[in-house]
């Protein structure tokens, strides 16, 4: 800690430096933030980023484009299936490849279940920011059935590298179809109460509301997307502005939040939860039988050329920007990560905040420095 | 003695020519399309030149140019680009490359901006009087290619550790050596 | 049970009181070294110091919640480094991150153990060919546990904690432990 004098005041008083370091309990992983704080209030705050760079980019240009796959599941390391999804049509969309529908229809599922369980864990780890202790076993009891879905399909709890270029790398197991109704089922009854154990809580709304407040246009300036520009009032989701694979047949709603503090941050991510189960239960519907796997080559190589594509992850906008030269690695990848950007707005909603509204601000943003730091 | 099988691969009358390399096929969809029909018209004072990529316009432009026309695709009402998606730097090792990827969510069209620089000292002017979200990406790109962007208020390293030696994204920055001991 | 401390007794005998007290009130004491003791009671309550890096940490707070659940066995993940005996790097190591961690393992007072979790943390895992990373923790601090995986399922994660448990009461009894409290 560090005593610094203040130039501005008259009053002759000195500012205190904090940082919250690498190290922290609350800090989402390998982040450190560098506070000056005047009493109880922050002055100035000063993000480091950079303690989980792997330099996976440059790594990419020297892997098979099927050898990128498994960089890109590290990349966003809860939500990995998205990132493959991003990778894989970029390289399609390069190829002009059309993806069976089966192909398609089982990754929007696997997508969304991927969604759901992203949020139980946001769900979990908000609640243990916010100082509550029991969210977190409930949030990971539902991940952890949503978890052993992904085993049973795919092989691998996390890093599934399982959507390959031109569908998927296999059929779904025969009982499928159950497990999916009775986890439809399960999860139902979990966002129920996993809502209603902090959605009302009077603690929770205190610490909660009104903390951390970010107009629609300045948050969109700072290139801020996904649920955290939701909330501030702008209906912007890449599922409807840019459809992707096939979202458009399928009837769900957004949410959209009013006062862009940190309880609609939140309460939109729940709500979210409830949309990506009515988009599960239409897919699984209107799912026939049929190939999974494009007629392609084992060595992909793409034809000359770049794209950028993007998907909605459940950060924000994952953008894939894939520049090839016609062999079978890539020349350039470049990753645009939703927390990247959304975690610029950090030093303006830190401003004229409390020290101890610190944690639930960086909580409600939703960071995973995995992808920040690529 | 049996003669040796004649394949494609060792038939000395056919020799193996090596595989043309294809580009990706364009398919601009009417948005694109009336935007490009639009460029000409709003950016009437500065010089530019269209390229097709598969289903974007890419416009490349003079480094210099670079603030003045962002701020005339953001405030134009028809064009309205008020979301920067992203900015790389791309090494073509003759020259770097700049791309600026757009977004307009009212018009739902992008737009894509490049600016090609030299490989010593590339100087580009900063647009985060514009856009503050560029603030980061560009603290990136000058970190891991070098390029400066003038007038960034804080071009300080951001994902590597000070006292890093050269810029490792561009092409001559060599892999690691990793030996199994 | 009666207690008959008796009447005459010599010592050498294996009649004094105190050779009484031993048979008779404590018929089910048990004796071992201090050291194995000691042993026992600091793998039973290993306290892990929080330090997810990467995608690892994920599966580590995934073995910590009730369904892979390590309360069971003693093991509550703590922020300071200043009460934690155990610290399971669970990530990739990366350069900028290396003089914090040393920091941090050096702030964690005597008897402390290192596991690395996952192979990023065993030996660069699939960065290996990165700039920026460190090819292993044990680079950098002594590793006692290595858990292979990328990233490990919870019960490997729980199969090297009872290997470092095993290790514990093994070295008390060899008595060879280099950081022992003598």
């Amino acid at each position: 800690m560090r005593i610094q004098k203040n130039p501005t005041d008259e009053t002759n008083s000195l500012d205190l430096m904090v940082n919250m370091g690498p190290q922290h309990p609350s800090t989402h992983g390998v982040f450190r933030v560098v506070l000056w704080i005047d009493g109880e209030r922050i002055v100035k705050s000063e993000p480091h980023i950079g303690y989980l760079h792997r330099g996976s980019e440059k790594l990419c240009e020297d892997e098979l484009y099927s050898q990128v796959i498994t960089l890109f599941d590290r990349l966003d390391y809860v939500s990995n299936l998205n990132c493959e999804l991003a990778f894989c049509m970029a390289t399609e969309k390069l190829m002009d490849l059309q993806i069976p529908d089966r192909a398609e229809y089982i990754r929007v599922i696997l997508c969304e279940l991927n969604r759901i369980a992203n949020h139980m864990l946001f769900y979990g780890a908000y609640g243990l920011d916010v100082g509550a202790m029991t969210p977190v076993l409930y949030g990971f009891r539902e991940r952890e059935r949503i978890q052993s879905l992904f085993e049973s399909v795919t092989g691998a709890r996390m890093m599934h590298n399982y959507i390959r270029i031109g569908g998927v790398k296999e059929d779904l197991p025969d009982n499928f179809e159950r497990r999916i109704a009775t986890l439809t089922e399960q999860l139902k009854r979990g966002i129920e109460e996993c809502d209603d154990l902090l959605s009302n809580n009077e603690m929770f709304l205190a610490r909660t509301k009104g903390i951390g407040i970010i107009n629609g246009e300045d948050a969109l300036d700072f290139g801020m997307t996904g649920p955290s520009l939701r909330a501030s009032g702008i209906l912007e989701d890449v599922r409807i502005s840019e459809p992707y694979s096939i979202y458009e047949r399928f009837n769900f709603g957004i949410p959209v939040g009013t006062a862009g503090d940190c309880y609609d941050r939140y309460y939109v991510r729940v709500e979210e939860m409830r949309q990506s189960l009515s988009i599960i239960e239409q897919a699984v519907q209107q799912m026939e039988k049929g190939p999974i796997l494009a007629n392609v080559r084992r060595i992909t190589r793409p034809p000359k050329g770049e794209v950028y594509i993007r998907t909605e992850s459940p950060r924000g906008d994952f953008g894939v920007y894939l520049v090839s030269d016609g062999s079978d690695k890539p020349y350039r990848v470049k990753v645009r990560a939703p927390s990247f950007a959304n975690l610029q707005t950090l030093q303006h909603l830190l401003r004229d905040a409390y020290v101890a509204d610190s944690v639930v601000i960086l909580g409600s943003i939703d960071i995973v420095l995995g992808e920040v730091d690529r | 003695m049996a003669e040796k099988l004649q394949t494609p691969n060792n038939n000395p009358k056919r020799p193996r020519r090596p595989p043309e390399i294809p580009t990706a096929s364009v398919k601009l969809d009417e948005r694109e399309k009336a935007l490009q029909s639009l460029l000409p018209q709003v950016l009437v004072d500065f010089e530019f030149e269209t390229v097709l990529a598969v289903d974007e316009v890419i416009i490349s432009i003079k480094p210099q140019d670079l603030p003045a026309i962002c701020k005339v695709v953001k405030d134009d009402d028809d064009l309205n680009l008020g979301y920067l998606r992203c900015i790389s730097v791309v090494d073509y090792i003759e020259y770097l490359e700049a791309v600026y990827h757009l977004f307009s969510l009212k018009k739902r069209h992008k737009l894509v901006i490049k600016v090609q620089l030299p490989t010593e000292s590339p100087h580009l002017p900063s647009v985060v009087s514009i856009w503050r979200g560029a603030d980061w990406f560009e603290r990136e790109g000058h970190d891991l290619f070098g390029v400066v962007f003038d007038g960034h208020p804080n071009l300080v390293p951001l994902v590597l550790y000070e006292g890093f030696n050269g810029n490792p994204g561009l092409k001559s920055f060599p892999f690691h050596d990793y030996k199994e001991w | 049970m009666e207690i008959n401390l008796g009447g005459n007794y010599e010592p050498g005998l294996g009649n004094t009181p105190a050779d009484s007290i031993f048979d008779k009130v404590l018929p089910n004491a048990v004796t071992c070294k201090s050291k194995e003791l000691f042993a026992l009671a600091r793998k039973s309550s290993l306290w892990t110091l929080s330090f997810g890096l990467a995608c690892c940490a994920i599966e580590m707070i995934s073995t910590h919640m009730s369904h892979h659940d390590l309360d069971r066995f003693g093991v509550v993940t703590w922020p300071s480094p200043r009460q934690a005996d155990v610290m399971i790097v669970a990530g990739t190591v990366v350069k900028k991150m290396a003089e914090p961690i040393k920091l941090l393992y050096e702030q964690m007072p005597d008897p402390k153990w290192v596991i690395a979790m996952g192979s990023c943390a065993t030996n660069g895992g699939p960065y290996y060919k990165s700039y920026s990373v460190v090819m292993g923790v044990d680079h950098l601090i002594p590793v006692d546990v290595y858990v292979p995986g990328c990233p490990p399922r919870p019960e490997a994660l729980m199969y090297g904690i009872m290997q470092l448990q095993e290790k514990i009461t093994k070295d008390a009894k060899e008595s060879g432990r280099k950081t022992s409290d003598s």
